[in-house]
């Protein structure tokens, strides 16, 4: 189906399924409970992992294929953005225009970039993209205030043109989809439980999809296989015929137009840009999701988006008193000390918690967590196996 | 007729003269070896050859056409393959894999995107895979991470991927080291079969087992030094005085 086996398209089936049914699953405890501070559905987080997880999506066509390890992606990210505000404030509030004008723009600069930084490679490369990003942030927040509106950020007006769209009345527009505004949501009670289901995550969702379903077509093309020999071994490339600059130029700018889309789609949720998103701290976290969930895996890069945008905002908003709240039950000579041990760890100090899982994912499982989750299916499947006596133990590469 | 040209060739590395003014005319369609000494300039003539180096002076053509700065894949699109020293495979891919690469290369030139297709849809390229595989004995082992492959199944499966390209020209740089007698005897007899089958293909073989030099070779040359001793026929080079006192005695 679609140009997939029938093991992708299972696969692709799994991914689209998991996504639309995220405001259950991220939402497992009841609102009541002790445990509802872990609870993660609402919208403004499950957007987040999904932008973020395309985000990582097309880092990983790059990264996770040819190896060429970029430190500037966030540049692509935050032109985006402004492009997206751009058009909701000379065009229309759809966020159709802004987001095709948010991947176009974004792979111009990359194709700009690209060139330049692919004629080196290693960390040579690394420092270039570094270099080039902070050059894009320092334009932002100074040098073209005209076009960011500097350190303030780009904001849509009452007083915008939107030549499309009908004159505002008194309250700022809100993007939207021929009418589906994103920021509507509808709160469905369930078993006694309140889910919240927005336009904005569905409309994100959908993309993330989209964009899945693409970079699993590359990852199985020919053009994907290229890629792969690119970061293996480039003499022998070279002695093949082929020349690589090409290659790693087009997953370059493929990666750069997800790093646009997801801009894009930022400011879709929340028509709003500033230079911040295009900092060196933005470039390294696309780098750690990418790593933590498993580059080179297609589901990897997602998964560790969505882990990391969960410790930012779950783990951030625990602190003392929530933690004297769980464990008041405790007796006092207890309480004050775990208490104590656990504080430096929540709240202000999530990224210790991120610091320290990221450290025992890449010592035990230098795959990241694809690699345990590959681990845990390859005993399973020994296990049982063993258990039918003689059974084929074929194990097929799992992504 | 010659095929590839190598005229009055010197390159030096920083005061020592790894080759100085070679000069080799190998003719169409017959295998040539090289052999000579550790450190004669055998490998660095070889990349000479591919635009790995370019030499000091001196000229080198292929089919008439020079071959100095000509980019490395531009060669090898005119119809030169190359067996390295050292096993250049792609090592995290599988066997398979790794002989898909150049097929599509052919297929394709030096870049196509085609982003829309799919490797295992390609039947006709992959059964061409296949058979070139099962052509080296290694098509039990497709699946296999080329990396954990032993040293002389490396050279078989580099040799594969050379040979899936249909090259005019291959260079092969002692494709036998490292393999047990009886890989080394059926690598002989592959690329006996080889030359049998395409006529067209010329080979130039590096090479220190002489047994491996004497059952393919039709001419030979004697690099001692960086400059080529004497170029005969094997018969008229075993006897040779200065091949004895250059390679076979000092050895
Ligand atoms: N890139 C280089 N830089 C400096 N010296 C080099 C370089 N490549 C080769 N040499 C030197 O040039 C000489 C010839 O080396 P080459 O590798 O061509 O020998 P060879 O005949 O292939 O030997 P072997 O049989 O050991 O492979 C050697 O002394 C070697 O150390
Ligand atoms: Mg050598």
């Amino acid at each position: 189906m679609l140009g997939l086996n029938r093991r992708d398209t299972w696969f692709l089936l799994i991914v689209v399924a998991l996504t639309l049914l995220t405001p259950f699953l991220l939402q497992p405890f009841a609102e009541d409970s002790a445990l509802a501070q872990f609870n993660a559905g609402y919208p403004d987080l499950m957007q987040r992992i999904a932008i973020y997880g395309i985000f990582a999506m097309g880092f990983n066509i790059l990264f996770g294929l040819t190896g060429y390890l970029s430190f500037g992606h966030a540049a692509f990210l935050g032109v985006g953005s402004y492009s997206a505000v751009w058009m909701f404030k000379l065009l229309s509030m759809n966020v159709l225009p802004a987001l095709i004008l948010a991947v176009a723009i974004a792979g111009l600069m990359a194709l700009l970039i690209g060139v330049i930084s692919l004629r080196r490679s290693g960390i040579y490369f690394a420092i270039l993209t570094l270099a080039f990003a902070q050059m894009a942030y320092n334009l932002a927040y100074s040098v073209l205030t005209p076009l960011t509106n500097g350190e303030t950020g780009l904001q849509i007006t009452l007083s915008d043109p939107r030549i499309l769209d009908a004159a505002a009345t008194d309250s700022l527009p809100v993007p939207s989809l021929f009418g589906l505004e994103m920021n509507d949501a509808a709160q469905v009670e369930v078993l006694g439980r309140v889910f919240t289901f927005s336009v904005g995550y569905y409309f994100c969702a959908v993309i993330a999809i989209l964009a899945f379903y693409v970079s699993m077509r590359i990852f199985r093309s020919p053009f994907g296989l290229m890629l792969r020999a690119v970061k293996t071994n480039q003499t022998r490339m070279s002695y093949t015929g082929l020349n690589a600059r090409p290659y790693t130029l087009a997953a370059f700018v493929i990666s750069g137009m997800y790093a646009g889309l997801a801009g894009g789609l930022l400011a879709a949720m929340d028509p709003l840009a500033g230079p911040e998103r295009m900092q060196w701290t933005a470039s390294g976290e696309v780098v750690l999701m990418t790593i933590l969930g498993g580059a080179g895996t297609l589901l990897g890069p997602v998964l560790g988006a969505g882990v990391i945008k969960y410790f930012e905002n779950i783990f951030s908003k625990i602190n003392e008193n929530v933690l004297h709240e769980w464990f008041g039950a405790l007796p006092g000579w207890l309480e004050t000390p775990i208490v104590g041990l656990i504080d430096p760890f929540v709240g202000e100090g999530w990224h210790l918690t991120l610091g320290a899982l990221f450290m025992l994912v890449m010592i035990f499982l230098p795959g990241g967590l694809m690699e345990g989750g590959r681990r845990i299916a390859a005993a399973w499947r020994r296990r049982r196996a063993r258990r039918q006596d003689g059974g084929s133990g074929s194990t097929a590469p799992a992504e | 007729m010659s095929i590839l040209e190598i005229r009055n060739v010197s390159k030096r590395f920083s005061g020592l003269k790894a080759l100085d003014d070679v000069n080799i005319s190998v003719a169409q369609g017959s295998v040539h070896a090289i052999i000579g000494p550790n450190g004669a300039g055998k490998s660095t003539l070889l990349n000479c050859l591919v635009g790995k180096l370019v030499p000091d002076s001196g000229a080198v053509t292929f089919k008439e056409q020079s071959l100095l700065g000509v980019k490395a894949y531009r060669i090898n699109q005119m119809g030169v393959a190359r067996v390295f020293q050292t096993p250049e495979i792609f090592f995290d891919l599988t066997v398979l894999e790794n002989v898909l690469i150049p097929l599509f290369a052919k297929r394709d030139g030096s870049f196509r995107m085609h982003a829309y297709e799919t490797v295992e849809n390609e039947a006709q390229i992959v059964e061409e895979a296949e058979t070139l595989l099962r052509d080296v004995n290694m098509a039990d082992k497709r699946h296999m991470h080329s990396a954990s492959l032993s040293r002389g199944d490396k050279r078989r499966l580099e040799l594969a991927m050379c040979l899936s390209q249909r090259p005019e020209l291959l260079l092969l740089d002692e494709p036998t080291a490292g393999m047990a007698r009886a890989d080394t005897n059926n690598t002989i007899e592959l690329l006996r079969q080889i030359r049998d089958r395409r006529k067209n293909i010329t080979m130039v073989i590096i090479e220190h087992d002489m047994h491996v030099v004497f059952s393919l070779a039709d001419r030979i040359t004697v690099m001692a030094q960086g400059t080529a001793l004497v170029e005969d026929v094997p018969d008229k080079i075993k006897g040779h005085p200065k091949v004895q006192e250059a390679y076979l005695g000092g050895h």
